[in-house]
């Protein structure tokens, strides 16, 4: 039984400009790494689809919705953190523990992304579900696809592909709800009531889903991901990858029974080409590591079935280290997981990405929920009134960052003899502190005049000061600010 | 190194993959001559198709004048001219609302009164900015306009008055018009007379301090300036008459420029906008003006959170 010649090139090779993609028809497995990849699976998706539809009560003026990036308000929800677009850098921050966390994982672990968690393989991987569910497994499948076009086939592909187009259009369908209300958006949604960008968005995203996990899949991997030309850049000989043990495989005995009939002079692979059959991007790991490997470790789930079969110690094809093969290879022991994973390296990157998680979780704990801003207007900068005062004017930004309104109080701070007032109201209203209220979650722009005597220095510094009645503590946010008087060049 | 073998080309091949050599190396590193993938040439072709296709459907090949038209019959000048007819009818409610309030009652109407402004301040920007400066601070000969001191009246209508009618403008009937005698240039003073008098006038703003030709400048100006700047000095806005006790001097408060004033007469000209604009941005324009801090006659004062403007949406 030899599958792999329906997708082994015969013959000496001919070079030729362009390929057909050849099929990949990967037969279902059992085993630990399957399971875990199942387990991933169902994580990752329900956190995908379920993430939307947790509500989170905040009060009458804001939406009620756990995560919400609300792009017309320019608000980002999570949970219990409001992100303004002044401060971005948390998402700048996430960003850069992102990297810094792929760094963290493929020095230790390889592509462990890859094989388990990116949405490609993941949505490929719930694709070749249902292409077995419906064409069968593996055989079954290369039979199919060398069939006519008959009608049990067109019911078959229609079949399939309908399915395919369901859950792609669920995934696109899902995505749109984290930018808006989701149950008010999914009563849009079916009443035809939606904005046009979500069902654009729905689409896109459909159309993505179905081709590149439908059809693309692997050669996404191989020729259209970065990622794993980066990655190899981020291992190193400690890093775990999936390795064919070829100075214990080696030579392959083609099949059990020449093995038993020549004792001492086969390795352990009877070549039953179990490994390439249930590999998901069509690949033959014992021809060594290669960029189509995104080490999902099917074959080892495969191989180690093997294994047991023919009485051979589990882990012919097994997770392991350039450094651990080498020793293996040469007799001794390798190094065990926990040393190999818990490596000064990987000690350090940990060790970074934590620092900067607590670093944010602190800043975002402390941060200010009231923001002033003053600009002096420069054009003029200053102006001579009648009696002989001088007036500057200031554009004050007040940021009410919390999910009420509030009354302020603004302050002028320092500058003797000055008075203010808004820029509607006239000098005889002026004063040295007004209250101003801020509608909840909201910037409040407002020019104020500043008046002080002439007599002065030509620039006096003095300051803005903003008071809110807070819950157990009144919050107060300070801007400095500089009053120009003639002669200031 | 890398394993290779010969293929029956004579080609040098590299054995784990099958795939021909290249022949270029660098570093080590050596090319193969692996196969592009086919979707990779039917996504080249489908580019090629729908590029093809933008250029009939969208203005594209240069012509020896113009340009092919393209079957869409689109021009990003007729989307502009587009956009611009949008905004027009999406503003049009508010410049008919600006058109129809009182003008002194613009103040009170939050929405309208910034409209105004924005409309007014870049009015400014075009038509103003020449003589008034880009912040309309003025400057020697120019009134500031951010100040609170008012030759003719700083209310919302005197403002559009002056907008509409300009200052002695000489081809208009209800334009604003007075006139200072040249005091020296028209011999009603002598030198001496003219020394006195800026004395005196220096005297009511705190500039110099009384003296023999003060009070000598007193009796003058009684005589000859109170009728148009006022027994004390007070100036008068009816006829565009300086106050001459304010710390504003729109000539300079020095005694040579002081001087210059009042033997040679100085004014200033402002042209009438009210052929030149529609009334709604003149309107605009004085409600910009009003704005600036000078404003007059501002209707009991708006809330605080009223004047200020909201930037952002409510979230969700
Ligand atoms: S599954 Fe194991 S025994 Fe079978 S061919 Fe692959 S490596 Fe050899
Ligand atoms: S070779 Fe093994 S680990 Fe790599 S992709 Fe194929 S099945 Fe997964």
């Amino acid at each position: 039984m030899n599958l792999v010649d329906s997708i082994a090139p015969e013959g000496p090779p001919k070079p030729e400009l362009y390929e057909k993609r050849k099929g990949v028809y990967p037969k279902a497995v059992d085993g630990n790494f399957r399971r875990l990849k199942w387990a991933i699976m169902v994580v990752t998706l329900g956190i995908y689809y379920i993430t939307p539809w947790i509500r989170w009560d905040r009060g009458p003026y804001a939406p009620d919705q756990a995560v919400l990036v609300d792009l017309a308000g320019r608000r980002f929800y999570m949970f219990g953190i409001e992100i303004w677009p002044h401060e971005f850098y948390y998402v700048a921050g996430l960003l850069i523990m992102a990297g810094i966390g792929l760094f963290l994982v493929t020095s230790s672990f390889g592509r462990a992304w890859c094989g388990y968690a990116c949405p490609q393989t993941v949505w490929t991987d719930l694709f070749q579900h249902v292409e077995r569910w419906v064409d069968g497994d593996r055989n079954a499948q290369i039979r199919l696809e060398k069939e006519p076009w008959t009608a049990k086939k067109m019911a078959k592909r229609g079949t399939k592909w309908t399915i395919w187009l369901l859950i792609a259009m669920a995934t696109g369908g899902a995505w749109i709800f984290y930018f808006a209300d989701a149950p008010t958006l999914f009563g849009q949604l079916f009443a035809g009531e939606a904005p046009f960008v979500a069902y654009a968005t729905i689409g896109v995203l459909t159309f993505t889903t179905f081709t590149l996990g439908g059809f693309m899949r692997e050669q996404v991997c191989i020729y259209m991901c970065p990622w794993p030309r980066i990655q190899t850049a981020m291992m190193d000989e400690k890093s775990l990858t999936v390795t064919y043990k070829d100075w214990r495989g080696e030579p392959r005995s083609h099949g059990i029974k020449r093995a038993e009939e020549n004792p001492g002079v086969f390795g352990d692979c009877i070549d039953c080409n179990q490994c390439v059959a249930v590999c998901p991007t069509g690949i033959d790991i014992r021809e060594g590591p290669q960029i189509g490997c995104i080490t999902c470790a099917l074959c080892i789930d495969a191989c180690d079935k093997v294994m047991d079969q023919v009485g051979r110690p589990r882990g012919l094809i097994d997770y392991a280290t350039l450094e651990g093969a080498e020793i293996e290879q040469a007799g001794g022991t390798p190094p065990t997981l926990k040393r190999t994973v818990f490596r000064p390296r990987a000690l350090l990157y940990f060790a970074l990405w934590a620092g900067i998680g607590m670093a944010m979780l602190f800043a975002v704990g402390t941060r200010d929920r009231l923001t002033i801003n003053a600009i002096q207007e420069r054009n003029p900068t200053f102006v001579q009134l009648s009696d002989g005062d001088v007036r500057n004017s200031f554009d004050i930004k007040i940021r009410n960052m919390e999910n009420r309104p509030r009354t302020m109080t603004l302050t002028l701070q320092g500058l003797p003899g000055g008075v203010m007032w808004a820029g509607s109201g006239s000098r005889d209203q002026a004063l040295r502190a007004f209250d101003i209220t801020v509608p909840a979650d909201q910037l409040l722009s407002t020019r104020v005049f500043v008046a002080a005597p002439r007599e002065g220095d030509p620039r006096e510094d003095f300051g803005f000061s903003v008071t809110a009645p807070g819950g157990e503590e009144d919050e107060t946010a300070l801007e400095p600010a500089r009053f120009t008087r003639p002669g200031a060049e | 190194m890398m394993a290779e073998t010969e293929n029956d080309n004579g080609k040098r091949v590299d054995e784990p993959t099958g795939t021909d050599f290249v022949g270029h190396e660098w570093d080590g590193i050596e090319e193969l001559d692996t196969p592009l993938p086919r979707w990779w040439l039917i996504i080249f072709y489908a580019t090629v198709i729908w590029g093809l296709g933008y250029t009939v459907f969208y203005p594209a090949w240069p012509l020896i004048n113009s340009a092919t038209q393209g079957v869409l019959g689109y021009s990003s000048r007729g989307a502009l001219a587009e956009e611009m007819a949008a905004v027009e009818a999406q503003r049009a409610p508010l410049r008919e609302a600006i058109a129809n309030i009182a003008i002194e009652d613009l103040p009170t109407d939050q929405q309208l009164m910034q409209t105004a402004i924005q409309g007014g301040r870049s009015a400014f920007v075009v038509h103003c900015v020449q003589c008034h400066g880009s912040g309309a601070a003025g400057s020697e000969g120019y009134p500031n306009l951010n100040d609170d001191d008012w030759l003719w009246d700083g209310d919302m209508e005197a403002i559009e008055y002056t907008l509409i009618h300009g200052i002695r403008n000489p081809d208009h009937i209800e334009t604003r018009i007075s006139q200072m005698p040249a005091f020296g240039a028209d011999g009603i003073f002598d030198d001496g007379q003219i020394s006195d008098v800026v004395s005196y006038v220096r005297t009511l703003s705190g500039a110099e301090d009384e003296s023999a030709a003060s009070a000598r400048g007193a009796e003058l100006y009684t005589a000859n300036c109170a009728i148009c700047h006022g027994e004390n000095g007070q100036g008068d806005r009816t006829q565009g008459a300086p106050n001459l006790r304010d710390s504003i001097w729109l000539y300079g408060a020095d005694r040579a420029s002081i001087t210059d004033t009042v033997a040679n007469s100085r004014y200033g000209v402002m042209p009438r906008w009210g052929h030149r604009l529609d009334p709604v941005t003149i309107r605009m324009l004085t409600a910009y003006v009003w704005s600036l801090g000078g404003g007059e006659a501002a209707p009991a004062a708006a809330e605080t959170e009223e004047v200020a403007e909201v930037e952002t949406d409510e979230p969700g």
